[in-house]
């Protein structure tokens, strides 16, 4: 156990040091780094080949390049969904396996089902129809409040999964196959076989949703959504409007999960309603809590690590749950606020009063 | 002129009839206070008029505009605002960051806004100290500051206060009534919930005694503090 607090101790002062070293660099040198982090990410389907890096992140008996766009990417993307409407308004929401099923149902039925759309014209479609269920049941159900809203969302959820289920015209329980796929460019294939592509084709709608996101934490309607974390009474006491303001997180988060979907179905080319369990909705909660609800880059931590984790333990053949929840326990015992915390809270008045100061300046 | 203007009102929690009644008015520029004892409606006739309780029956005009049914943000931008009772505040807020948040229905507005903020930790030296502190790791009394000083950020035309004293240590007590004192004379007028009687009526104009949903008796403040019948009821004999 000393052992253990001794590496997270180190590891910690190496952060530190990686930190002010950040701070000491020039603009351009900052620059040059984001764009290796950036070409790193790109290249991750070679990591496995890395020496030391390699034997870390392989996932034994699956293709590593299946597992950062089948896992890592979809969890990532879904977390940031997730974290907007969990982490940053405070809405316990336990059926968010429904809106992934929705995007993922709009191109499975616009590809190949119902019309044969290009995979290019629906992905906006996809994501305008989630966030129109979002709306739909935002709108009779952000009057409930915690418990409540929690329970209502976990029986939507269902309701998706179980009306694709028994509708002939989603396929009901055979699914909808044949699903249209993105469109080649070049040597970039989107076909059966690599995995590539999709990956980082992912990883670029990863990119926008984080910029996209970024900028809306920062306006008016962040400090709305974190003041209805907060407290609700008082936000609306204070003039925000506190409804919208739900109804928005709610829409938004919806949209990114159909965008989730959308991306999924169009790697898979096959869903079925078996693919949106409910344990998939509390795998997705899971990811943003362990990553650190309401910080973005927590949520995106969380993702990889519940999307990961499972993969690189595959070896542990039916242990691996046990181990993947004994991470889990174990992460939340020593980081109860997830891995990477919205804030650092300060618990010493000295060490705050100075921080304000800064604040002051 | 009449500010706000209380008609009949009557509210309910569930099947419970917590406000049976009850009119009142009150001036601009006036302090009112609303005293009686635990249960009488004083809080929730203050939730309904900032919106957060829905009226059964009755009326609230605001400057002459019926307000009973409008939403409780549609109210602050018509320049009513509370400070809610107690631990009302941002907890994982810096103290900047709720005070800023007072100025959410306004917009931004640069200088105007670091104007307001220095005027609200001129009033409460203690927030200015405790600026990057988080809200939730304020002691009771600096909490409730705080309240006031977000509600005054808003820029309200009418202030409504619940129990401002409430948990406070006896000296500041008297500091916040000074406060409330020098508020109003910028021109704030006060609607003052409390159950410390004696203080509240020493610094209203006018006040309102409450019991179990109704108001029993009216009068300035100083002379309800001398009525025989308030006295025995609310200040101790």
């Amino acid at each position: 156990m000393s052992q253990l607090s001794d590496l997270w101790k180190r590891l910690q002062s190496l952060s530190a040091d990686v930190q002010v070293r950040w701070k000491s660099m020039s603009h351009v040198q900052r620059l040059s780094g984001y764009v290796l982090a950036v070409l790193a990410l790109y290249l991750a389907p070679w990591w496995p080949k890395i020496p030391a890096v390699g034997w870390l992140v392989n996932t034994p008996g699956t293709q590593f390049s299946t597992v950062l766009n089948d896992q890592v990417i979809i969890f990532v993307l879904v977390a940031l969904g997730l974290n907007v409407v969990v982490g940053l308004a405070g809405l316990l929401d336990l059926g968010y396996v429904g809106f992934y099923a929705v995007g993922a149902y709009v191109v499975g039925v616009l590809t190949s089902q119902h019309a044969s759309l290009p995979w290019l014209v629906v992905l906006p479609i996809a994501v305008v129809v989630s966030m129109l269920f979002g709306v739909i049941l935002g709108t009779p159900t952000l009057r409930l409040r915690g418990d409540y809203l929690a329970i209502v969302t976990l029986g939507f959820g269902e309701i998706i999964r179980i009306s694709a289920k028994n509708l002939d015209w989603l396929g009901a329980s055979r699914g909808i196959s044949d699903i249209g796929r993105p469109p080649s460019i070049g040597p970039l294939k989107f076909g059966v076989i690599d995995p590539k592509p999709y990956y980082w084709l992912g990883l670029t709608l990863v990119f926008l949703v984080v910029f996209c996101l970024h900028r809306l934490e920062e306006s008016r309607v962040g400090r709305a959504w974190t003041a209805i974390r907060e407290d609700e009474d008082a936000a609306e006491l204070m003039g925000v409007n506190t409804f919208k303001f739900k109804l928005w997180a709610f829409a938004i988060g919806a949209a990114v999960g159909g965008l989730a979907g959308a991306h999924y179905a169009g790697k898979v080319g096959f869903i079925s309603p078996d693919n949106f369990p409910l344990q998939l909705s509390i795998l997705f909660l899971a990811a943003v809590v362990l990553g650190g609800s309401g910080n973005m880059y927590g949520a995106i931590l969380g993702g990889i690590m519940v999307a990961w984790l499972p993969e690189r333990f595959r070896n542990f053949t039916d242990k691996r749950v046990l181990v993947f929840g004994i991470a889990l326990v174990l992460v939340m015992v020593f980081r109860p606020e997830g891995l990477l915390p919205r804030r650092v809270r300060t618990k010493s008045p000295m060490k705050s009063a100075s921080g304000g100061q800064e604040v002051a300046q | 002129m009449t500010l706000l203007e209380v008609t009949d009102l009557h509210v309910f929690y569930g099947r419970i009839e917590a406000i049976k009644g009850v009119s009142f008015t009150l001036n601009e520029g006036e302090i009112v206070t609303l005293i009686g004892a635990n249960g009488a409606g004083k809080t929730t006739t203050l939730r309904t008029i900032s919106g957060v309780r829905p009226v059964a029956q009755g009326s609230i005009f605001f400057e002459g505009e019926d307000i009973t049914k409008m939403a409780p943000h549609d109210r602050v931008k018509r320049g009513i605002c509370q400070a809610p009772e107690g631990r009302g505040i941002f907890p994982g807020m810096t103290v900047r960051e709720n005070l800023d948040m007072g100025t959410y229905v306004r917009g931004d507005k640069g200088p105007q806004k670091a104007k307001d903020l220095e005027h609200v930790m001129h009033l409460f030296p203690r927030l200015r100290e405790r600026i990057g502190q988080m809200g939730g790791t304020l002691s009771g009394g600096e909490q409730q500051m705080l309240a006031i000083g977000r509600a005054l950020m808003s820029k309200p035309r009418l202030l409504l206060l619940d129990e401002p004293s409430m948990g406070l240590a006896p000296m500041l007590i008297a500091q916040i009534f000074t406060i409330i004192k020098e508020i109003n004379a910028d021109g704030i007028s006060v609607l003052l919930v409390e159950q410390n009687a004696t203080q509240a009526l020493k610094t209203a104009h006018r006040g309102y005694v409450l019991e179990t949903g109704y108001v029993v008796k009216t009068g300035t403040g100083s002379d309800l503090l001398v009525d025989p019948a308030v006295r025995a009821a609310y200040l101790g004999g």
